[in-house]
């Protein structure tokens, strides 16, 4: 007996390209890709064109949104893509908004921040559709999406299991952790030791340097980027690019009060952040002033 | 009363009175015998509270640096401004100078003037982070509010402390011609002139 695969449909609103990109670099892509028949994708072949989708005719078990969302105004092919979004939406099993724009609305928000949002996020709020759409939403938020991120929830889908979400429906085993969970440069985050330049190993990004790690939720340092490594172990900065919030300004520079970042690690209250970094800064480990690792010169 | 408590009230009563004997006597012409003596207790149960001298002296620049805090702490909760912050800010310290001269005198005379007796676990601010938490917690939030002008902390906190430090320095040493209160007003209005954004 032939077994019938979920039909996977990948749509682009206003979009960069960058989360199909992302995925495309993932290094078992056609394997996990295997599990599903591609109905259409801006990137791949498909078994129907984008005729096809415009006209309303292409089945779809699994949906997948690319790009921030704006009601009226964007169109393709003749179309309001928002309209095709909604009508594939209702047929879906399953609806995937791959990236920050199609989550919260992201750097595309910017141009049009009344009009433009995520498909059932406005930032954090919930918009309109997601009411209708929650029961079947699975949000993967950054700046692009990892690619394992995204096969993690296809495979998942697959084989039919069940993905624990939090309150904006990001799986919990992804999203758990905070980008700073795993970062390289623990140990100097621990001792308030900032690095000195970038490109250094040595130091931390958090206190001068802007990063976001801390208080962003992700697991860039736990799945790592290229399977080799992630923005804070190559010394940039986190520009928590997960968040509902993203994009910020001054991205590689902390905001600070007198010396005190603005902003607290994830759930630590000011009071008790302080007391620690006083007393972790009075002490000078030796160890934590020297490189690394020392080369012949 | 449970022994817990007892040994609690005990050893409080010990941090006090060496407190006031340190802050009078200064912490090398004390000795434990004279605590022990004027608690009426005996110095080998002394010990049994405190093992030397030194970790005595540590563990009250731990209670006065809580016992301040705890007040500003009190003064950042509210919904001020921190014009007026700052204005009750000096008034905490300057009555607890005059109210309780042995806490601020074990800072100055103590603390500050017997720095090898501290070298060995509190470094840096760690025996005063009580107090210098508060402190930041006022800075960020007046800075957040945009009524004070951002800066690198260490040059706000010290025009800030070392001023009130230095007042009641010369209180201790009997030179101000008039009683610390009579200060809160101007130094007050001082130190948020220099601060303000």
């Amino acid at each position: 007996m032939m077994v019938t695969k979920p039909r996977l449909l990948w749509l682009q609103s206003i979009t960069c390209n960058g989360n199909t990109h992302s995925f495309l670099n993932h290094p078992d892509l056609f394997s996990i890709l295997d599990h599903f028949e591609i109905v259409h994708h801006p990137a791949l072949e498909g078994s129907y064109t984008f005729n096809d989708v415009i006209e309303g005719i292409v089945p779809c078990d699994v949906l997948i949104l690319e790009g921030s969302f704006t009601q009226k105004g964007f169109l393709k092919g003749g179309v309001e893509v928002s309209s095709l979004i909604e009508t594939y939406a209702n047929k879906a099993q399953h609806i995937i908004s791959a990236g920050t724009c199609a989550t919260f609305g992201g750097i595309f928000k910017q141009k049009d921040p009344e009009n433009i949002s995520g498909f059932c996020f406005d930032l954090e709020e919930q918009t309109s559709r997601y009411e209708m759409y929650r029961s079947k939403l699975i949000s993967l938020p950054g700046c692009p999406m990892h690619p394992k991120w995204m096969s993690y929830v296809l495979l998942m889908i697959a084989n039919k299991k069940k993905i624990a979400i939090d309150n904006l429906h990001r799986p919990v085993e992804l999203y758990g952790y905070t980008v700073h969970t795993g970062c390289t440069r623990n140990e100097y985050f621990e001792w308030k030791i900032d690095v000195k330049n970038f490109g250094l190993k040595e130091g931390c990004l958090f206190y001068e340097n802007g990063c976001q790690g801390p208080y962003t939720r992700g697991s860039c340092n736990k799945i790592l980027w290229n399977d080799t490594s992630s923005k804070t172990r190559v010394g940039t900065p986190c520009f928590g690019c997960t968040e509902p919030n993203y994009p910020q300004e001054s991205l590689f520079r902390t905001k600070t009060n007198m010396g005190i970042p603005a902003k607290m690690p994830l759930g630590v209250p000011k009071r008790a952040y302080l007391t620690l970094t006083g007393v972790t800064k009075s002490f000078k480990i030796k160890r934590f002033t020297e490189r690394l690792m020392e080369y012949d010169k | 009363m449970k022994i817990a408590e007892k040994k609690a009230l005990k050893r409080e009563s010990i941090i006090q009175t060496a407190l006031q004997l340190f802050s009078r006597n200064g912490f090398h012409k004390t000795t434990i015998p004279d605590i022990a003596a004027k608690l009426q207790m005996s110095v080998g149960n002394l010990y049994n509270y405190f093992s030397s001298k030194d970790i005595l002296a540590q563990e009250i620049i731990k209670y006065t640096s809580e016992a301040l805090g705890k007040k500003i702490r009190v003064v950042n909760m509210t919904d001020v401004s921190a014009q007026e912050k700052i204005y009750q800010i000096v008034s905490v310290y300057f009555t607890m100078a005059k109210e309780k001269p042995e806490m601020i005198e074990y800072f100055l005379r103590v603390y500050l003037s017997n720095r090898e007796v501290f070298s060995d676990g509190c470094e840096g601010i760690v025996c005063v982070s009580g107090f210098i938490t508060e402190i930041m917690i006022f800075f960020d939030e007046s800075v957040s509010s945009g009524e004070l002008r951002n800066q690198d902390f260490f040059s706000a906190f010290g025009l800030f402390m070392g001023y009130l430090g230095g007042m009641v320095f010369l209180k201790g040493e009997e030179v101000l011609p008039h009683d610390i209160e009579y200060y809160i007003d101007d130094i007050s209005r001082n130190i948020y002139n220099a601060l303000k954004a």
